[in-house]
C-alpha cells in the first residue's frame, strides 16, 4: 500500500506496525491504536468545526445579501479562531442553586454524544473506526445520550426558561426519532445489514436515494429536526424561551454546546450521505481509497449546503405544526413505506437489479404523491369549513381549557 | 483475571452501586440520573457478552426513551421533588426478610439451572447473532407467537393512550 493512494490507511498501518515492534502484547497494541485513532478523529472533528462555523456564517451572509465575516484573514476565514480565543477568556458563571454536577456534565456529554457518531462512520474503504454489526442502531442510540445532555443542562441550570427549553427540545427530538428510525429501516432492508459499512457497500450499483427517495426525504427532514435547525428551531425561539436550554451557560461551556450543534449538523449530513448517497462509493474509490474520502466529503457538503439553505430561507414552525407534521404525516408515511418496500422487495426478488430499483422507485413516488394529495385534501377541507379566524380561536380555547399547564 | 473479567467487574460494580443510589438518593431527579447510569452499566454487561444488539437496544430504549420519560414525569411533579422525611420504611425488617427470601429463591433456581454453569464460548468474529435473532423472532418454530402477542399488547397500549389523550370533537366546539 503506497502513501499517495491511501495516506490515512498508510499512516494507520505504519503506526500499528511501529507499536507492534515495541514488544507490547497484541491486545495492548490494539487498545493503544484504537485510543490514538479516537483521539485523532475527535480532535480533527472538533477543529473542523472552526471551518464549519466560518462556512455557515459566510453562506448565510450571502443568502441575506451581506458579506458575512470579512475582516480577519482572507475572506474572514480566521474570524472563528478569533471568536474561539475570545470565548476562552470569558468568565464561567454558575447560577445560584444550580445542580453543579449536572450543570457541568451537560456540555461535555453534548459534545461526546456527537463525537461518538463518528466512531462507526466509514470515511473510506480502509478507514473506519469500528465496523459494528449494529452500526445504524448505534447511531440512533447515541442520540439518546445527546437528549440526556440537554435534560441535564435544562435541569441543572435552575432556571425556568432553561427547563422549558430543554422540555421542548427533548419532546421534539424524541418525536422525530420515530420517523428517523423507521425511514432508516428502508436502507437496512435494501442492504440486508445494520452495519454502516455494509450499507455503503450495498450501494455499489445504485444509491439508495434512487431506490427509496421517500425514505431519504423523511430521513432528511427528521435529521434537520434532530439537529434543531430552522425550520425546527423552536428550541431557541428568543421571543418565547429567551435562548432555550443553554441560557445559563457562559464561556467555554456555552462554546461546547455551540460546537456540538455545528458538528451535529455536519455529522447528520454525513450520515445522510453515507446511508443514502453511497458514502465513499464512486468511480475508482475501491482502488484509490483517498478518492473515497474526497467523494464522501463532497456528498456531505452538498447535503450540508442544503441544510444551510433551509436554515437561511424557511421560517420557524409553530409547535403544533411541528408535531402535526411528525405524527400525522411523516410517521404514517414511513410505516406505509416500510410495508410497501417489503412487499415490493418480496415480489421482485427474482428480477434483475434494474427492474427491482424501478419498482422501488415507482412505489416511493406513488406513496409521496398519495401523501401530497391527502395533505391537499385535508388543507382544503380545513379552509372550507373554517372562517379565517377560527384556527386561532381554537388554539386559545384549548389552551385555556387545559389551564396553565399547557 | 483477563481484561474481559475486569470490564465485567467494573460494569457490575457501577451498576450495583448506582442501583443502590437510585433508592437512597434524596432528590428524585438524582435518583432518575442514577437509574440512567445503572442502565448504561447493564448495556456494558451486554457488550461483554458479545451481544451488541441488546447493548444498543438497551441504550436506545431504556436510556433514550424510558429514562427520559421518567425524568419528564419527575420534572412535572416538581413540588414533591425533595424528600425531607425519613427514608427508612417503618416495616423495613419484614420487607428485608421478604426481599432476602425472594433473592435466595431466585439464586437457588438459577443454581439448579444448567445454563448457570455453562462456560462462555467466544463467538467467531464473523458470526452474526443478529441474523439468528431476527429469524428466530419471525419463524413459527421460534418465537413468532410471543412476538406477535407482544405486538398486539403494545398496539392495545398505544390505542389506549390515544383514547385517553384525544380531544373529543364535541368538546372542541363546546
Amino acid at each position: 500500500m503506497d502513501f499517495l493512494r491511501d495516506p490515512f490507511g498508510f499512516v494507520i498501518q505504519e503506526y500499528t506496525g511501529w507499536l507492534g515492534g515495541l514488544g507490547l502484547p497484541a491486545v495492548w497494541v490494539d487498545i493503544i491504536a484504537k485510543l490514538t485513532g479516537a483521539l485523532v478523529l475527535a480532535t480533527g472533528a472538533m477543529l473542523f468545526v472552526v471551518f464549519l462555523i466560518w462556512y455557515e456564517r459566510k453562506l448565510i451572509g450571502r443568502i441575506q445579501d451581506r458579506f458575512g465575516p470579512n475582516r480577519v484573514g482572507p475572506w474572514g476565514i480566521f474570524q472563528p479562531v478569533a471568536d474561539m480565543l475570545k470565548i476562552f477568556t470569558k468568565e464561567y458563571i454558575t447560577p445560584i442553586g444550580a445542580d453543579k454536577f449536572a450543570y457541568n456534565l451537560a456540555p461535555i456529554l453534548a459534545v461526546a454524544a456527537v463525537l461518538l457518531l463518528w466512531s462507526v462512520l466509514p470515511l473510506s474503504v480502509t478507514v473506519v473506526g469500528t465496523d459494528l454489526n449494529v452500526g445504524l442502531l448505534f447511531l440512533v442510540a447515541v442520540g439518546g445520550l445527546g437528549e440526556m445532555s440537554y435534560i441535564l443542562a435544562g435541569w441543572g441550570s435552575n432556571n425556568k426558561y432553561a427547563l422549558l427549553g430543554a422540555f421542548r427540545l427533548v419532546a421534539q427530538l424524541i418525536s422525530y426519532e420515530v420517523p428517523l428510525v423507521l425511514s432508516a429501516l428502508v436502507p437496512v432492508m435494501l442492504a440486508g445489514t445494520l452495519s454502516v459499512n455494509g450499507i455503503v457497500q450495498a450501494q455499489e450499483s445504485v444509491w439508495f436515494i434512487v431506490a427509496a427517495p421517500a425514505a431519504a426525504l423523511i430521513f432528511f427532514i427528521a435529521s434537520i429536526a434532530e439537529i434543531g435547525r430552522s425550520p425546527f428551531d423552536l428550541i431557541e425561539a428568543e421571543s418565547e424561551l429567551v435562548a432555550g436550554y443553554n441560557i445559563e451557560y457562559s464561556g467555554l461551556k456555552f462554546g461546547m454546546f455551540f460546537v456540538a450543534e455545528f458538528l451535529h449538523a455536519f455529522t447528520v449530513s454525513m450520515i445522510f450521505a453515507t446511508v443514502f448517497l453511497g458514502g465513499w462509493q464512486g468511480p475508482g474509490a475501491a482502488e484509490i481509497p483517498v478518492l473515497g474520502f474526497v467523494y464522501l466529503m463532497l456528498k456531505t457538503f452538498v447535503v450540508y449546503f442544503v441544510t444551510i439553505l433551509f436554515r437561511g430561507t424557511l421560517p420557524r414552525f409553530r409547535i403544533d405544526q411541528m408535531m402535526n407534521l411528525n405524527w400525522k404525516v411523516l410517521t404514517p408515511l414511513s410505516l406505509a413505506l416500510i410495508m410497501a418496500m417489503a412487499i415490493v422487495g418480496g415480489l421482485t426478488r427474482e428480477l434483475p437489479v434494474f427492474w427491482q430499483v424501478i419498482a422501488f422507485l415507482l412505489v416511493n413516488l406513488l406513496l409521496l404523491g398519495a401523501t401530497d394529495q391527502l395533505m391537499r385534501l385535508s388543507q382544503s377541507r380545513k379552509t372550507k369549513s373554517n372562517l379565517p379566524m377560527q384556527p386561532l380561536r381554537k388554539v386559545l380555547t384549548t389552551s385555556t381549557k387545559h389551564g396553565a399547564g399547557e | 483475571m483477563n481484561g474481559l473479567q475486569v470490564v465485567f467487574l467494573l460494569a457490575a460494580l457501577v451498576s450495583l452501586f448506582s442501583a443502590a443510589m437510585v433508592v437512597s438518593a434524596r432528590r428524585m431527579m438524582h435518583a432518575a440520573l442514577w437509574l440512567v447510569l445503572t442502565l448504561m452499566g447493564v448495556a456494558v454487561i451486554f457488550v461483554t457478552l458479545q451481544s451488541s444488539f441488546f447493548a444498543v437496544v438497551q441504550v436506545l430504549v431504556y436510556v433514550g426513551a424510558i429514562a427520559i420519560l421518567i425524568i419528564f414525569s419527575v420534572m412535572l411533579t416538581r413540588r414533591v421533588m425533595e424528600d425531607h422525611g425519613d427514608q427508612i420504611l417503618p416495616g423495613w425488617r419484614a420487607a428485608g426478610l421478604v426481599a432476602g427470601l425472594l433473592f435466595a429463591i431466585i439464586v437457588g433456581f438459577l443454581a439448579l439451572w444448567q445454563g448457570f454453569t455453562t462456560m462462555l464460548v467466544e463467538l467467531p468474529a464473523d458470526a452474526d447473532n443478529l441474523l439468528d435473532l431476527g429469524q428466530a423472532l419471525v419463524s413459527p418454530q421460534g418465537y413468532a407467537l410471543p412476538f406477535e402477542l407482544a405486538s398486539v399488547l403494545l398496539v392495545a397500549a398505544l390505542i389506549g393512550a390515544i383514547t385517553i389523550a384525544v380531544d373529543r370533537k364535541e368538546d372542541q366546539h363546546g
